[in-house]
């Protein structure tokens, strides 16, 4: 895909976010997108294309009463919407479409109209991994982390740190869910939830949703914002059984998205401004800073706990607080996305000063998939 | 009323020969004939080199723990936290997700990288799980 020929052009959360009651799944989802069309300054009637994930495009298309050309369906856990944005970028351009309106919500924590998740006893995972006690994310997607700390030489203080800096991000937000300070003894005494990590190491359970509307970025500049640019993008899946990774000390799926991007976008890790790494749980960053080349996986931990990536540090990292302090409906990439879109506009609660690159790296499942999006403000 | 049950595989026709062989007392696996290929889990093919010629065979048994988490909460139907969901490494290649049983759930018994060996639990008279516990001497 070439540099600088797609934008976003409308980006909006829910009008709330956290505990949500008086709203279903699907009009979260609704909520969301009024919220982008009318921050793009655009009618329903403009949208031409749309994409979602776990809702079906049918699903919202109709209840908005949209009549696209050009759906996109891709649901491969919480990066989803990195998948959407790298595809609709190429339908834009391809001419398939002019504006495409991406959407997630989910009723996370009160279950509203929310759509069941099983696993069937006759499906790999059901055979291969449910038998043995898995039950929900917190029971595997640490699975890889001791490998992980074992071959680096990472250690229990500091993933910890990972969530005590990312609450110094969430403390500037209004918005974020958890806001008070933490401390590395405050992680490490929280409630145990899956060894070796403990409930302030795992993401929040949020209701909420966000928005993104995307079109050619030779149209961009007649829209009322300031418009943000697809610089380069990547993408790829593993497996969806956490136990058939190829490896724990990396994840196949970050390590060929991330580089795809990083190369599409012509950019060296040196030129990076801000950095969104979804954090599901607390190794993720860690994962995320080896796998996509900014550093080798054995001086992550040390970076983190160094604080490179923390407010006034080198490499400002999950500046909204992240899925662990921010919110976590189920599927965070969106609100990753909204991050970068907030500080390539200059409008973000913890602004970035003079951002002009932003990476945004998502997974989805556990370790199953990823999509990488790099943006900028300048064409 | 009945305590909830453990979640019980069901096989497929591309799965029956290992839950055949679990029940029979065997940790069965696949070898590509072409490519010499072991791979998990199950399929009538090689997912290195697409032969449809592939054997299966009767594994060793012996594995190292690869890695794993201490589950506390929530637990999973059938199990009383805290306990262990591993992830072993056979010494034929493959890795499976199993339990470390015989030995205590915590994290200085659960050593990386110590040796296991397959052992067998019978849940009813279709499904045995294979599980592992630490080696013998
Ligand atoms: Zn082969």
């Amino acid at each position: 895909m070439r540099r600088n020929q797609v934008a976003v052009v409308g980006a909006a959360e829910t009008t709330e976010l956290g505990v949500i009651p008086n709203m279903s799944q699907i009009q979260l989802h609704a909520d969301a997108a009024l919220n982008a069309i009318a921050d793009a300054g655009l009618k329903l009637s403009d949208i031409d294309g749309i994409a979602t994930a776990v809702e079906t495009p049918q699903q919202i298309a109709h209840y908005l009463g949209i009549k696209p050309t050009w759906v996109d369906g891709t649901s491969v856990g919480g990066c989803s919407f990195m998948l959407h944005v790298r595809h609709a970028a190429a339908a834009i351009e391809a001419g398939l479409c002019k504006t495409v309106l991406i959407t997630h919500a989910e009723s996370g924590k009160s279950m509203i109209g929310k759509l069941p998740r099983s696993t069937p006893p006759d499906s790999l995972n059901g055979q291969f991994e449910s038998p043995f006690g898995v039950f929900g994310p917190p029971s595997m997607f640490p699975i890889p982390v001791l490998r992980y700390m074992k071959t680096y030489g990472i250690t229990h203080e500091q993933i910890a740190m990972v969530a005590v800096v990312q609450r110094e991000w969430a403390a500037k937000n209004p918005r974020a869910t958890m806001k008070a300070p933490i401390t590395v003894e405050d992680v490490l005494n929280s409630k145990m939830i899956a060894y070796p990590f403990r409930i302030l190491q795992c993401c929040l359970v949020t209701d909420g949703g966000g928005a993104l509307i995307l079109t050619s970025a030779g149209r961009a500049k007649d829209f009322p914002q300031k418009p943000v640019y697809i610089l380069g993008t990547g993408e790829s899946v593993e497996t969806p059984m956490v136990s058939q990774m190829e490896t724990f000390n990396s994840s196949r799926a970050f390590t060929t998205a991330g580089p795809l991007a990083f190369k599409e976008a012509g950019i060296a890790h040196k030129d990076v401004d801000h950095l969104m790494i979804y954090d599901a749980f607390a190794h993720l960053p860690l994962f995320g800073l080896g796998d996509l080349g900014f550093m080798p996986h054995e001086e992550t931990g040390r970076f983190i706990a160094e604080g490179n990536t923390r407010p006034g540090g080198k490499l400002p990292l999950n500046t909204n607080g992240g899925g662990l302090s921010y919110m976590h409906s189920g599927m965070y990439g969106m609100y990753a996305l909204q991050e970068s879109v907030r500080q390539m506009r200059g409008i973000a609660p913890a602004q970035v000063k003079d951002a002009r690159i932003s990476v945004c790296h998502g997974v989805g499942g556990m370790f199953a998939a990823s999509g990488t999006i790099i943006f900028t403000n300048e064409k | 009323m009945a305590e909830p049950a453990r979640a019980k595989p069901k096989p497929t026709p591309e799965t029956q020969h290992f839950w055949d062989g679990t029940a029979a007392g065997e940790l069965r696996l696949q070898r590509c004939d072409a490519c010499a290929n072991v791979y998990f889990p199950p399929r009538p093919f090689c997912p290195s080199c697409a032969s449809r010629k592939v054997s299966v065979f009767k594994a060793s048994g012996k594995a190292r723990l690869y890695s794993y988490v201490i589950n506390h909460r929530p637990a999973a139907p059938g199990f009383t936290p805290p306990y262990a969901i591993a992830v072993v490494e056979l010494d034929e290649g493959p890795r499976m997700m199993s339990n470390i049983i015989d030995c205590p759930q915590t994290p200085e018994a659960l050593e990386l990288d110590m040796k296991l060996e397959v052992a067998f639990e019978k849940l009813d008279d279709k499904i045995t799980l294979p599980q592992f516990r630490p080696a013998k001497g």
